[in-house]
């Protein structure tokens, strides 16, 4: 595939189309197998360099009876895009816990599709977006479940939070469901920084800043308490406050 | 310590405070009392600095600064705390989290030393300990699942942590059970009656001032203090009504 896609390509729709160009055409997507009965763990700090254009495209088996866990922090350059593709085996899951932390002009996406080949498979995605601003941030998340891949369990939870009215987030969630016994929960909401607690915190002391990055800090928390390894936590984390700093 | 001089003010254009004085002096604990509508919580947010809340006129210096020059954070630096009469949750945030950053916020601000974690754990359990609660407690996030005399017990922890000179306190007592009003006016009592602070009590009841006796009371009607005397004005209110006591075109 050469050609630029356009907007009218639905997982294109909300991205830098002419950010893109200069990294275009994508290398092959990076793949990973996560063996049966095998337990992985990934993560992605996506902090390119401002002005850059990254894509990061993954594409992920996980085999009968194995667990993947994925962190991603989508935080640089001025598109920033990953993609997750994941098909299931038997009594598998993966795992997706990704912030996207947007300014200025930045255009940061995560795109996943997550599909559950087998029965017993269960997947969760939790995104939490904060953009300020004239950046935009995206999820696109689509969750197929084959004929027969009985007892399904999949949730999706999506919260962005806009600090400027100029900012944009787009959630979109997607479904294709063939099997009849299955759990597939979604939500997804849009919200500002809340205007009573902050004047609550300002009445004890709390400057602006220090009382903005409290309230971001716990909105984003939770994302990375999955994350095995403690140094890569606190990488991902210690990356995540610098932004949120930078941002308020 | 505050002197509030013909103080006017308004919300989305509607006149409420309308020509409000009152001098507080350190060492002092006045009780303001009035009927529903009358402006008491106004008063509270608009000495505290809550956004929508614009003076229109009159001055209020507290310890020899232009209060309304300061932003809200800088007013709590200064030593001004404004308990809430709903205290907000927030979610995500826990109590500690809130009141150590709030605590190292306004020392800062003064150019004092901030707290490491283990002095500010030290000063949080005594405070907490005075008023009854737990630091399971002060682990979950800010007033979130928190009974009504919780919250207020909360927020005698946080003036104990913050220590103040002038608290301004709006309607604490309501929500509360007699046991909860017992502690939270014990609390009142430990923390702010000394020489060198202030209180001033904004309650609908005279309830409270059983448990923090007041040495002045001031009855707000109509955006002002139409009367002013001691302790037993609170009494003769609670008998005899507002209507009685300032007469019924004041209070209307």
């Amino acid at each position: 595939m050469l050609d630029l896609p356009t907007s009218s390509d639905e997982s294109w729709r909300y991205s830098d189309l002419s950010a893109l160009q200069s990294v275009w055409p994508l290398p092959a997507p990076v793949r990973i197998d996560v063996a049966a009965g095998d337990s992985a763990h990934h993560h992605l700090l996506q902090d390119a360099a401002n002005g850059a254009a990254a894509v990061h495209d993954y594409v992920v088996t996980v085999g009968d009876g194995a667990r993947c866990d994925f962190h991603v922090l989508n935080i640089g350059g001025r598109l920033g895009r990953v993609t997750i593709d994941v098909t299931l085996g038997r009594g598998s899951h993966f795992e997706l816990g990704g912030a996207i932390l947007g300014s200025g002009d930045q255009t940061l996406e995560i795109v996943t599709s997550v599909t559950h080949a087998q029965p017993d498979a269960t997947s969760g995605q939790t995104i939490r977006s904060i953009l300020s601003q004239r950046a935009t941030g995206s999820y696109l998340g689509k969750i197929a479940v084959a004929r027969d891949a009985q007892r399904t369990d999949a949730f999706q939870s999506v919260k962005a939070m806009l600090l400027d009215r100029t900012a944009t987030a787009n959630a979109k969630p997607e479904l294709e469901i063939y099997a009849d016994d299955v759990k597939c929960a979604h939500g997804a909401t849009v919200g500002e920084l809340d205007k009573a607690a902050l004047f609550y915190m300002a009445s004890r002391g709390m400057d602006p800043a220090t009382a903005k990055t409290l309230l971001l800090r716990s909105f984003v928390a939770g994302v990375f308490d999955s994350v095995a390894d403690e140094a890569v936590r606190e990488t991902l984390e210690a990356a995540a406050i610098a932004k949120l700093e930078a941002m308020v | 310590m505050l002197t509030i001089d013909t103080l006017t003010n308004e919300i989305d254009g509607k006149a409420i405070l309308k020509g409000l004085s009152l001098t507080i002096n350190a060492g002092e604990i006045h009780a303001i009392m009035g009927p529903n509508g009358a402006g008491k919580s106004t008063l509270a947010y608009t000495l505290g600095g809550r956004p929508g809340y614009e003076v229109t006129g009159g001055t209020a210096t507290f310890d020899g600064a232009d209060l309304f020059d300061l932003d809200p954070h800088e007013r709590a630096a200064a030593g001004l705390f404004l308990g809430f009469q709903y205290p907000v949750e927030i979610p995500g945030v826990s109590n500690l989290q809130f009141l150590r950053e709030s605590l190292n916020s306004q020392k800062r601000a003064r150019g004092q030393k901030e707290l490491n974690g283990g002095e500010f754990i030290r000063l949080a359990k005594e405070k907490a300990a005075l008023l009854g609660l737990d630091m399971d407690m002060l682990k979950r996030p800010v007033n979130v699942g928190f009974s009504g005399g919780e919250k207020k017990r909360a927020e005698m922890v946080q003036m104990g942590i913050l220590d103040p000179k002038l608290a301004i306190l709006d309607e604490t007592d309501s929500g509360l059970d007699i046991d909860a009003l017992k502690i939270v006016g014990a609390g009142i009592n430990a923390i702010m009656r000394k020489p060198d602070k202030a209180v001033l009590l904004i309650t609908h009841y005279q309830r409270l001032l059983d448990y923090v006796k007041p040495d002045y009371v001031h009855v707000l009607a109509g955006g002002r203090i139409v009367k002013s005397g001691g302790p037993d004005l609170a009494l003769e209110l609670e008998r005899e009504g507002y209507s009685d006591v300032v007469g019924a075109e004041v209070v209307g």
